[in-house]
């Protein structure tokens, strides 16, 4: 399958903190914006399917010995909906040694509409600006 | 002859009076006047068949109750050539610290006198009372100074699970002695044996044993005990094992989504009972056929779990064929020998 571009959305309509949910080629990809950063994962948990869409973003809780809390990443890390099971934001990867599978990344980045519009992209439902900036998936 | 080590026999305290020459005086004529005659435990009620295999059941009076005994039914018949005795006399059932240490102590001398320096094939655990942490700790000091006695002693019904971190300090003098923590069938009767309340039959409270181990192991795991004390060996004694491979399996599944509650589990349950948690043989629950058995050894997923135990006098089996069928013979060498070397560091010194 080719990798083709993506326009998601311009970077003025997807604030950080905030994820959507897009269909390309007949996949489901989750799209998060971690503090002006963009990441993309296949909405479908590698354990079970559930959709990553729909979970709990939270940090990464790690530990050097019992009692002993280290809470960092809040914001990177997107917990399933269904078991619970966690997986870093940006890579895809989890964090129990129980849990062998990983969420699929995708590569995301920002693109200037003047760049853009020289094409190829595929944005049906969304109008590039030479003056804007967009998120672009590669997918 | 090959070594086999038998990892859980019972010496029996025939009554509070055997004690008395182990205690101070005021202790002895407050048993007296408190009219404390015995403290055997309904864990094992005197007249249950499982108490005693009844070609081993005396006609009156406690089974193995003298060291002579014990070779003579047990060592010989079995050809062990070491064994670790843990006595259930149920001290652990007093509320009392004061009278408590003066009960368990008085039976770690008891064990000392009566059966490690009567025979040299005898090893013992220290018995302890959870009552008092620190009394806990100074009898385990001061026991450990004898290198017969090769493993601490408690019962897998505790008044709460044994991974929270106020029972640690006993798992340091543990580790720092060498000497594993032995988990033993049996309640300090703090709760109920299940964890639907009260049951009605000795069947119910002996079944539901294995649900106390169970939740000791994943206690112990939850909690970091196993992280806190890497060196640390937990060995489950007359636990059955049987269940073991459905409880790696449920923690292993629920664990993957609630790791953020406990950061520093860092190995599998199944690793970390490979490192360091083991089981006694008998009692096995297991299938009578010997190819579901094999697969059933396989799940388990370890040589190296399984310690050779009679569970003397308790009547587990007949005859004198401690393994069922489906062990192989390498497997059951390991199982003689081998485990039981590799958990209890002081078996493998020469009697002092």
């Amino acid at each position: 399958m080719s990798v083709a571009k993506y326009v998601i959305a311009a970077t003025a309509d997807f604030p950080a903190g905030t994820r959507r949910l897009v269909e390309v080629d007949g996949r489901a990809i989750v799209v998060f914006n971690v503090r002006g950063e963009y990441f993309a994962l296949l909405n479908r948990c590698p354990h079970n399917g559930g959709s990553l869409a729909e979970g709990v973003v939270t940090g990464l809780v790690q530990s050097a010995a019992p009692g002993a809390y280290q809470y960092t990443r809040q914001g990177e890390i997107i917990r399933c909906p269904w078991h619970g099971w966690e997986f870093d934001i940006k890579t895809g990867k989890s964090f129990c040694s129980a849990i062998r599978a990983r969420a699929r990344p995708f590569p995301v980045h920002v693109e200037d509409g003047g760049a853009l519009v020289e094409g190829p992209y595929r944005a049906e439902t969304i109008p590039v600006h030479i003056e804007d900036a967009y998120v672009v998936l590669e997918a | 002859m090959p070594i086999q080590i038998d990892c859980d026999i019972h010496p029996a305290v025939p009554n509070c009076a055997a004690l008395f020459p182990y205690m101070s005086e005021h202790w002895r004529e407050m048993s007296v006047l408190r009219g404390i005659e015995d403290l055997q435990s309904i864990n094992y009620p005197d007249s249950v068949p499982l108490t005693v295999r009844s070609d081993w059941r005396p006609k009156s009076g406690r089974p193995a109750t003298s060291a002579e005994t014990i070779a003579h039914e047990c060592l010989e018949p079995f050809g062990s050539s070491l064994a670790i005795c843990n006595c259930l006399f149920g001290v652990q059932t007093l509320f009392s610290e004061d009278l408590a240490y003066t009960y368990v102590t008085a039976v770690n001398d008891w064990m000392r006198t009566e059966f490690l320096d009567r025979d040299p094939r005898l090893r013992a655990s220290i018995v302890i009372s959870l009552e008092n942490i620190e009394m806990a700790v100074d009898e385990i000091n001061r026991c450990a100074a004898d290198r017969r006695f090769v493993q601490i002693l408690v019962l897998a019904g505790t008044a709460r699970p044994l991974g929270r971190r106020n029972f640690w300090p006993i798992y340091e003098a543990a580790v720092k002695h060498g000497l594993p923590l032995g988990i033993h069938a049996g309640s300090e009767l703090r709760n109920p044996p299940t964890a639907l309340g009260w049951p009605s039959y000795y069947l119910e409270d002996y079944v539901a044993d294995a649900q106390a181990f169970q939740y000791q192991l994943t206690s112990l795991f939850t909690e970091g005990v196993f992280n806190k004390f890497p060196t640390l060996k937990v060995v489950m004694l007359e636990s059955g094992w049987t269940w073991l491979p459905a409880l790696l399996w449920r923690i292993t599944k629920y664990w993957g989504g609630l790791r953020m509650e406990i950061p520093w589990a860092d190995r599998s349950p199944a690793e970390v009972v490979r490192d360091q948690v083991r089981f006694s043989l008998q009692p096995v629950d297991g299938p009578a056929d010997a190819d579901q058995m094999k697969r059933l050894l396989e799940h388990i997923g370890s040589d190296q779990l399984l310690l050779f135990s009679t569970d003397y006098p308790h009547a587990q089996f007949e005859g004198s064929e401690v393994f069922p069928a489906g062990f192989d013979e390498s497997l059951k060498g390991i199982i003689r020998a081998d485990a039981p070397l590799a958990t209890y560091p002081r078996l493998a010194e020469g009697t002092p």
